[in-house]
């Protein structure tokens, strides 16, 4: 995984809420079996259309993706985090995240940042006005900075530690493989096995 | 201070704790199909480790299986070389795999349970969010993405933050014609998309205490959509009935001790929830869908909404959005809705219980002219089981079409799918964009009111043909 320790980029502003992973990358997308080329379907039913904000060559390059309410719902899809870091996104800002979708970013590296419903609004009204504007995502002060706005955000001490490591799970839960072999022994017989 | 069933089960599986660190949980179950675990296989390979417990890995072909024509060979090359990886790897790694044709493939969230490996207790795992099924029989079980599918493949654990919980208790007894899929958009409604996110929710109640497995797991299988990524029943003797004599259930004394110990799991009568919801079960009428998220519902007696009536402009936005994209026009009623196409089946509702109950409604009746009707049982046993009966008779004879098992329409990675513009009424549990097929509508309903669909070609409950 790719450590993240502080970005600063171009943040393009998605005002819409409950974007769902369906739409983030659309079904289609999910029969390949490889873990990149998806960012050319980002959102691809939406960038069909000229209009969407995607296709606004002002926030060509951005990296930050300001993003409405309840973002990434539904699906478990980690093609969606995928699609967005192929892209070229490194961190997704909004009021709230799906619980499967956050945990899927922070596993990723693409880092999930909530802040409140209004200070979303103050960063993407800014960047409406000024697409050209810097913001600032610090994970090492977890804060995020730009425009006239200074926001810390709050995540925990080892999610925190994990992702400025760049640290991958796997490696760090077989650490403690004689636990899981412990703890094997004591479950009980009848438990079901598959067969 | 008494414990909550999920804290409970929570608490029965910590394999390491430590402070300001995830608990370490320990998975029972953990369920594959081909589209979320390619990847993940592929790591593991990578990294040269092997898959832990084979024995506790089950894996099924459901997304991308065609529901015709299943002895042809799959004819997408991208949906072959996907269920072809998920054969290959299943193979190298050990792993049971219920491949397309094989009489116990089936959608991954039907087959756990109909083979009884779906227990009060366990927790459950699956590369996809509807994994929250299977907490109808008590269990803790949740949806993950292909980074923690391949966790679970090399260690059978996931570290994991312990969840909030909350209590939607549904009080008194659900009137005739209701069913579960309509309390559980009824539940939606209320709550909203993100109104579960971060909780595990546990149903409670005496609506919830009279529903059958099946209307259980409908329940608990769109909890997701209220942004909970957990949805749990607290065990009792219709988990019990259901349980015994299935292929991997206990018998004997194991069985004695196991259901010894699914009665201590329900939550303690002094146990607190984070928060709590209360819902009327007396007052409830079939739901539909008319909106673009599973929170956009409404009772198929009422007008599609106005959006100008939402006081929170980001809701309001959104309706209005959804308008445009569905087609509609605020203040038609729900029930004078055409649509193309009916599609019954998905994990929500494509048990036997829901086929039997669409029959019923279809039985002697015939499709409205031009109408489309998928039947699409949620595994090869149901299909089994249904023609036992005689219901593909049923069906066919109303004209209706009755297929192979898999996803189908729920999703549209086969070829099953809306044209643009096109409008169902579906059982399945989600009515996003595109969801079935691009520029499709979808209405979710239960599968009473799509069979009643079916007849008259608009949104239509039973009682009104
Ligand atoms: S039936 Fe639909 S919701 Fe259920 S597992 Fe298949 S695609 Fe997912």
């Amino acid at each position: 995984m790719e450590a993240f320790t502080t970005h600063t980029g171009r943040a393009v502003p998605l005002r819409r809420s409950d974007v769902d992973t369906d739409q983030i990358i659309p079904s289609d997308w999910l029969k390949r079996i490889e873990r990149t080329g998806f960012g050319a379907g980002l959102f691809s039913e939406w960038r069909a259309d000229e209009s969407f904000v995607l296709n606004n060559p002002a926030y060509a390059g951005a990296s930050i993706l300001l993003a409405g309410m309840d973002f990434g719902t539904g699906s478990s899809r980690e093609h969606a985090v995928w699609a967005l870091q192929d892209y070229g996104f490194r961190a997704v800002i909004s009021a709230r995240f799906a619980d499967i979708f956050r945990g899927n970013a922070l596993g990723n590296g693409l880092l999930p940042v909530q802040l409140a419903a209004r200070t979303v609004e103050r960063l993407q009204t800014a960047v409406e006005q000024d697409p050209t504007l810097e913001i600032t995502v610090d994970l090492v002060a977890r804060e995020v900075r730009g425009a006239d706005v200074t926001a810390s955000f709050e995540l925990d001490d080892f999610t925190r530690w994990r992702l400025l490591e760049g640290l991958d799970d796997v490696g760090l839960t077989l650490r403690h493989e004689e636990l899981v072999t412990a703890f094997e022994r004591t479950r009980p017989a009848w438990l079901p096995t598959t067969g | 201070m008494g414990r909550t069933l999920a804290e409970k089960v929570w608490d029965a599986h910590v394999v390491r704790e430590a402070e300001g660190e995830p608990d370490l949980l320990y998975i029972d179950l953990h369920l594959v199909h081909e589209v979320t675990s390619p990847q993940a296989f592929e790591a593991l390979r990578l990294a040269g480790r092997p898959v832990r417990r084979t024995d506790l890995t089950l894996a099924t072909e459901d997304h991308n299986v065609p529901t015709t024509d299943t002895l042809l060979p799959i004819a997408d090359p991208v949906s072959a070389a996907q269920v072809e990886a998920l054969r290959g790897n299943c193979a190298e790694a050990g792993v049971r795999l219920f491949p397309m044709n094989d009489p116990g493939q089936g959608i991954v969230h039907v087959v756990g349970p109909q083979l009884g490996l779906s227990q009060p207790g366990m927790t459950i795992v699956c590369g996809d969010s509807h994994t929250s099924t299977h907490g109808a029989f008590g269990a803790l079980a949740f949806g993950i993405g292909t980074s923690q599918v391949e966790h679970v493949l090399a260690t059978q654990t996931l570290p994991q933050r312990r969840p909030r919980t909350m209590a939607v208790t549904v009080e008194g007894d659900l009137p005739p014609g209701v069913t579960a899929k309509d309390l559980i958009l009824a539940i939606i409604a209320r709550i909203g998309t993100g109104g579960g996110a971060g909780y595990v929710i546990e149903y409670r109640g005496a609506a919830i205490r009279g529903l059958s497995m099946e209307g259980r797991m409908t329940v608990c299988n769109m909890s997701i959509e209220a942004g909970a990524r957990a949805g749990m029943i607290a065990p009792d003797e219709t988990t019990f009935a259901y349980l015994a004599g299935r292929e991997r259930v206990a018998t004997g004394t194991d069985w004695d001790d196991a259901v010894a110990y699914w009665r201590t799991l329900g939550s303690d009568p002094d146990a607190e929830y984070d928060h709590e919801v209360v819902i009327d079960a007396t007052t409830l009428t079939p739901y539909v869908t008319w909106g673009t998220n599973p929170g956009q519902a409404a009772p198929l007696g009422s007008p599609v909404p106005t959006p100008e009536d939402y006081a929170d402009p980001a809701a309001r936005a959104s309706a209005q959005r959804a308008l445009t994209y569905m087609g509609l026009t605020a203040g038609t009623p729900l029930s004078e809705v055409a649509v193309d196409t009916v599609f019954i089946g998905s994990c929500t509702n494509g048990r036997l219980s829901d086929l039997r109950a669409a029959a019923e409604v279809l039985r002697g009746r015939r499709v409205a002219d031009g109408v489309r009707v998928l039947i699409v049982p949620g595994s090869m046993l149901i299909k089994a089981e249904a023609e036992a009966e005689g219901l593909d008779e049923v069906f066919e004879a109303a004209g209706a079409q009755w297929r192979s098992a898999g996803c189908s329409m729920c999703l549209g990675m086969n070829p099953d799918t809306l044209a643009p513009g096109e409008r169902s009424a579906s059982t399945s549990n989600r009515n996003f964009e595109g969801r079935q097929g691009q520029g499709g509508r979808t209405h979710l309903v239960s599968p009473e009111v799509a069979a009643a669909t079916a007849v008259t070609g608009r949104l239509t409950a039973p009682a009104d043909l």
